[in-house]
Formats: structure tokens, C-alpha cells, sequence
């Protein structure tokens, strides 16, 4: 079952495109992230897929082929849109006797014991409470609807490093536990190598990269060698190139058996560089698909980026 | 830090059935709840005020004004709190358009401005639900109290129209009596949802209701209340004291002649006169008859109030329910 699934998706506000011939499919059972830089349209998917924007082409579906914002799909999706609304003048409880009138289940003792267990006081009005614990009682009522797909918009960009920390920490429990699939976005990129097994890269409201995180790892390689060599690998599938004095590194498609350039050294990549390669060439994509993937052709002279 | 284990959901939760309504009437008591408290309080106060100087007028009333229009009824009673009763009835016109666009504009005003709409619309129990499970209870219940309010303004209007000082037609007090203060209250917040919605911020839309609100009930009563039902047309000098007159005018030969406000008629009593009629003894009337034209007054009977609060009633009543309606769609395809 795919928690999304999308062809040709499109959304225009105005005369602006936040999101074009968007085409992907999420399985179910991951963590997916999507990154991508501001104005990729990464929250304008998001909206599609809860419910809260209709597209203005393509389809969307949810929840294995449910169309969203139907009965069924709000049923089983959760969402934490950016900045975690809540209701700032209601105390902890009544958020969560709220949330529990507003559906059909709700379990109110995983609520309330994952608030004592934060320390969040239940009488405390939320916009009384600190930005890390608003954003830990918008996770606490949506994880106690207990939905198959928990949608977090932005969820850690406003918090400091241990709110983020724990923040990601109980998405990943109810992940693991209950098997919750869960789509994420964020641009903050330290976490996600720990956070995330699928990933979706969006830029300028296209779809860059999608895949499974470990395959991702497994087909890309650092190449580092002889600037004045760099040349040749005209031809390969070079994703991104960093150009120094002396020595290059070429981020490639390449798997650890495949031969290795005289002269050069491989590395494997982690997910940041992986992401932060693809970024800087919105040009460059890797999709899932026979020849779906393709890479910057290498011209001679013409670095993507000189570090000095 | 250790994390709580989420427990296992049912296999088979079966079709997704409707989170039921009353549901909502939580929420929306718990969200709107200081909102309906303020509406009491405002009401309550004016209220209370109405009970105490309606005591007293009542009793005034029944100690020197049998019979009316006696001298001590003139001093004690009509000179005493007519001019009360004038200001309370003209302050009371407000109170409608103050109780909708307080409590109307905001509810979906805040949700949109604040953001948290995207937490209310992604839950479970559906867009249509949520809207018109707060609406209508909160439409009723403003509606409910503007309604048991008239029943006071009613009595405490009674030693005014039961001596004849104020006719049930009087725009003064029309709107205040009957179904028509609770209609117009039930419009005011039917106004006020639908301007929330569309300029999503609650500050703005107040404003916005009380200026569509005072256009709207001007309009009715300046130009349209008078129009429910074809008036009568009497050649009588007096219509019946409770009716309603709303024009007069002269006819010479089964023809217009001109109206009783206008030109025509300055110009053709000079004519009559032959000069500035200084000398004549008649009344303008008897003039005007002398040389053949009839006066006619067109007017509505008092016998009509109950028909035109029940015209008012219902036509608001529908004004609202579209406009409501109106609101439930805009939220239903309101896109993020």
C-alpha cells in the first residue's frame, strides 16, 4: 500500500506554480522525508495530501487510493501543520478532550501519560507552554487518534536541539511501536540521517529525488581526485561536482562495484551530502523507475562550484 | 528519555462512521463558551435596567394616567420617562448587530487567522460537521436569548403603546418587537460568520458585519418594510390611529395632482390665492377641496403588525440560513 500516491499532481495559487507534474508514490511502513529548499512547495504537498488544498491537476490519493479529505482519509490521517497550531487559550486537557469529540477514537491514557511522562502540566494553558512542549501536545493529540499516517509539517524548525531531539524521539517510538507511517517535512537536514528511510527531494515544485534512503546510500559515491582529471568523467552519471586547487570531489552515480578511476578514491555519502549535492543541482534527479535517473552531463571548464 | 508504547489499533475498525453531532456541542461550548457568557452579561445588564425603570413606569402609568392624557399623567408619566423610553428604544436598535458581530464574526475569523483551522480541518469528524455543528447551535443560541429579551422590551414597551404614544409601526420599536429583534439578531450573526470566512480576520469582519448590518436595517426600514403587504388607501382626513401612514397626496379629476411634500403643491395654492393667500380663513385642506381636489393617504393598519413581523421574521430567516449555508460551503472548499 502506498500512504501517497500522485501523478501529475499540480497546484497553482495565482498565476504561481507551487507544485508541478508531481508523480510519486510513498510505500507504507517509512519514515519519509521531504526536504527540498523554501518555496520548493513541500507544504503545498503536504495540504494536498491531508485534505486542506484540492489540486488544480493531477491526482492525489492517500491511504492506499483514498481520495483525501474523505471521510475515511481524515479518519486515519493525522496532521501537525507548521508552527503547531493549537488552541493557545485551552489548557493541555481540554486540547485533548477537544481532539477526542472531534473523532472517532482517541486514546486518551497514551495522551495523558505521555504528557506526565514530558512533564507537560495538564491545567497549563497551551499557549502557556514553551515551544518545545506546544509542539510535543500537537504530537501527543495527533498520535492518540492513532492514525496509519501522521503528516508533520516543519515540525522541528522552530525548536532547539533537545526539543528536536525528543520531538523526533516519540515519532520514531510511534513509528517503530505502532507501526505509524509517518511523512515529514523539514529543511533541517542534521537529523534526518537518523530520522528518516525514504526520501523524497522536491525543488521548484518538482520532484528530484525519491527513494528509499539505504538505496539511495548504496548507488551514489564521493569520488576524490586530480582537479585537472575531473575532466574525465565527462559522460558519467556525475550528480555534482566541488572543484578545489588540487583535488575534486565529484558526487556520483555509482554503486560500491563499480570500478573506481585511476587516480581517484571512493567514499560512500551520507544523506546530508547526498542531499545537499542534489540540491545545489536542481538540474540532477534520481527517481525509481528504469531510466528514470539521470545526471548532469560534466562539461569541461565549467565547475558547478570552486571551493578556494 | 523513554517513550510510551502506542497501543495496537483494532484490526477492523469497520466503515468510517461519522463522528456523531453531538460531539461538537462540546467543542463548541467549550471554545465559544466566554462569547455566549459575554452575550448573557450584555443582555443581562440591559436587562435588569429595563425590569427597574419599567417598575416604575408601570406604576406611574397605572396611578395618574387613567384616564390618559391627564394632566398628572402628563407630568408624572409621559413627561417623566418618555425621554428614557426614546433613548432605551434607539439603543436598543445596536444591540442585534453588536451581539452578531461579536459572537458571528470571530468564530471562523480566529480559526483562520491563527492558523489552527488546519488542526480543525484535518480531523476526523470532516469539515461540514465541525462548521455546521458551531453554527447552528450558536446561531440558535443567540437567536434563543435576543427572542426571550423581547418579551421584557414587550412589557416594558406596554403603558406606551396601550395609551397610544408609540404605534407598533413606529421604526423605533417595530424591530424590537415580536419575532423581528431575534431575526435580526440571528441575521447579524449570519453576517457576521460569513464575513469572518471570507476576510479571515476577526478585527476587520466585526467591523465589516456593523456596517452591513446598519445598511442592511436602514435599507428595510427607510424603503422596503413599508412594502410587505399592498397598503390600504382611505379619503378619510384620519386614518385609524394605530396605522402607519406613508404618503398623501391629491388627485383633480381621477388624476395625480401632486404630492402633500413637493413643489406642486406651494405653487398651485398661490394660484388658488391669486397671491400669498394671506386673507383666506380655510385650511389648506378645505382650500384645496373648495376648488375640487381630494386628498388620499395610503397607509398600513395596525391590524398588520403580526402579518409584517412574521413577513420580516421570515424573510431574515432566509437571508440567514443562505448566508449561513453560504459559509458552510466556503469552508468546504476553502483550500489551505
Amino acid at each position: 500500500m502506498n500512504i501517497i500516491e500522485t501523478s501529475g499532481l499540480a497546484k497553482r495559487y495565482g498565476s504561481s506554480w507551487a507544485l508541478r507534474e508531481c508523480t510519486l508514490a510513498i510505500p507504507a511502513g517509512h519514515v519519509a522525508a521531504l526536504v527540498g529548499p523554501n518555496g520548493a512547495g513541500k507544504t503545498t504537498l503536504l495540504n494536498l495530501a491531508v485534505g486542506l488544498a484540492e489540486p488544480s491537476a493531477g491526482g492525489v490519493t492517500v491511504l492506499g487510493g483514498l481520495p483525501p479529505g474523505s471521510p475515511a482519509a481524515l479518519d486515519g490521517i493525522a496532521f501537525v501543520a507548521q508552527d503547531t497550531p493549537l488552541y493557545k487559550n485551552l489548557s493541555a486537557a481540554d486540547m485533548l478532550h477537544l481532539t477526542r469529540n472531534l473523532n472517532r477514537r482517541f486514546d486518551q491514557r497514551y495522551a495523558a501519560a505521555r504528557l506526565g511522562e514530558l512533564g507537560i502540566p495538564l491545567k497549563r494553558k497551551a499557549g502557556k507552554l514553551s515551544g518545545g512542549q506546544q509542539a510535543q501536545l500537537a504530537l501527543t493529540v495527533a498520535l492518540a487518534r492513532r492514525p496509519r499516517l501522521l503528516v508533520l509539517d516543519e515540525p522541528v524548525a522552530m525548536l532547539d536541539p533537545v526539543a528536536r531531539h525528543d520531538f523526533m524521539g516519540t515519532v520514531l517510538a510511534a513509528a517503530a511501536d505502532d507501526g505509524v507511517s509517518v511523512l515529514l517535512s523539514s529543511h533541517v537536514l542534521a537529523e534526518l540521517e537518523r530520522v528518516a528511510d525514504y526520501l523524497i527531494l522536491l525543488s521548484r515544485g518538482r520532484v528530484q529525488v525519491a527513494g528509499e534512503v539505504e538505496d539511495l546510500l548504496a548507488s551514489h559515491r564521493t569520488l576524490t581526485g586530480p582537479a585537472a582529471e575531473a575532466g574525465l568523467f565527462a559522460g558519467r552519471p556525475v550528480v555534482h561536482v566541488r572543484r578545489g586547487e588540487v583535488q575534486a570531489h565529484l558526487l556520483v552515480r555509482a554503486t560500491a562495484d563499480d570500478p573506481v578511476p585511476p587516480g581517484f578514491q571512493a567514499h560512500p555519502v551520507d544523506l546530508e551530502e547526498l542531499v545537499m549535492a542534489y540540491l545545489r543541482e536542481p538540474g540532477a534527479a534520481a527517481l525509481p523507475g528504469p531510466g528514470r535517473g539521470r545526471a548532469l552531463p560534466l562539461e569541461d571548464g565549467e565547475p558547478s562550484e570552486v571551493t578556494r | 528519555m523513554t517513550t510510551l508504547t502506542v497501543p495496537a489499533r483494532p484490526k477492523h475498525d469497520g466503515g468510517p462512521r461519522p463522528v456523531p453531532w453531538r460531539r461538537m456541542a462540546w467543542v463548541s461550548w467549550r471554545q465559544h463558551r466566554a462569547a455566549l457568557a459575554g452575550v448573557a452579561a450584555f443582555l443581562g445588564a440591559f436587562a435588569v435596567y429595563l425590569w427597574l425603570t419599567g417598575l416604575q413606569m408601570h406604576h406611574a402609568e397605572a396611578a395618574y394616567c387613567h384616564p390618559a392624557g391627564s394632566l398628572g399623567c402628563a407630568i408624572n408619566f409621559t413627561g417623566r420617562y418618555g425621554e428614557t423610553a426614546i433613548i432605551v428604544s434607539i439603543a436598543l436598535q445596536a444591540v442585534p448587530a453588536l451581539i452578531g458581530a461579536f459572537t458571528g464574526a470571530p468564530v471562523l475569523a480566529r480559526e483562520l487567522e491563527s492558523g489552527t483551522f488546519r488542526f480543525a480541518w484535518t480531523q476526523g469528524i470532516g469539515r461540514l460537521r465541525w462548521t455546521v455543528g458551531k453554527l447552528v447551535p450558536l446561531a440558535v443560541a443567540v437567536t434563543a436569548a435576543a427572542g426571550a429579551f423581547t418579551v421584557l422590551f414587550a412589557w416594558y414597551n406596554q403603558p406606551w403603546a396601550g395609551a397610544g404614544y408609540v404605534t407598533p409601526f413606529s421604526p423605533r420599536v417595530f424591530d424590537l418587537l415580536g419575532v423581528a429583534f431575534a431575526a435580526w439578531t440571528l441575521a447579524a450573526f449570519a453576517i457576521g460568520v460569513l464575513a469572518g470566512m471570507l476576510i479571515r480576520r476577526a478585527v476587520p469582519a466585526i467591523a465589516a458585519t456593523l456596517a452591513a448590518y446598519a445598511g442592511l436595517a436602514f435599507a428595510t426600514g427607510l424603503w422596503l418594510r413599508q412594502h410587505y403587504i399592498t397598503p390600504l388607501v382611505t379619503r378619510s382626513p384620519n386614518p385609524p390611529g394605530s396605522a402607519s401612514v406613508i404618503s398623501g397626496w391629491y388627485t383633480k379629476g381621477g388624476r395625480f395632482a401632486f404630492g402633500d411634500h413637493g413643489n406642486g403643491i406651494a405653487s398651485t395654492v398661490r394660484r388658488l390665492c391669486g397671491g400669498p393667500c394671506h386673507g383666506t380663513r380655510l385650511s389648506l385642506a378645505q382650500l384645496l377641496a373648495q376648488h375640487g381636489y381630494t386628498h388620499w393617504t395610503s397607509y398600513q393598519p395596525g391590524s398588520r403588525f403580526w402579518p409584517f413581523q412574521w413577513i420580516e421574521g421570515g424573510w431574515l430567516l432566509a437571508l440567514s440560513a443562505l448566508l449561513i449555508a453560504a459559509t458552510v460551503w466556503l469552508v468546504r472548499h476553502r483550500a489551505a
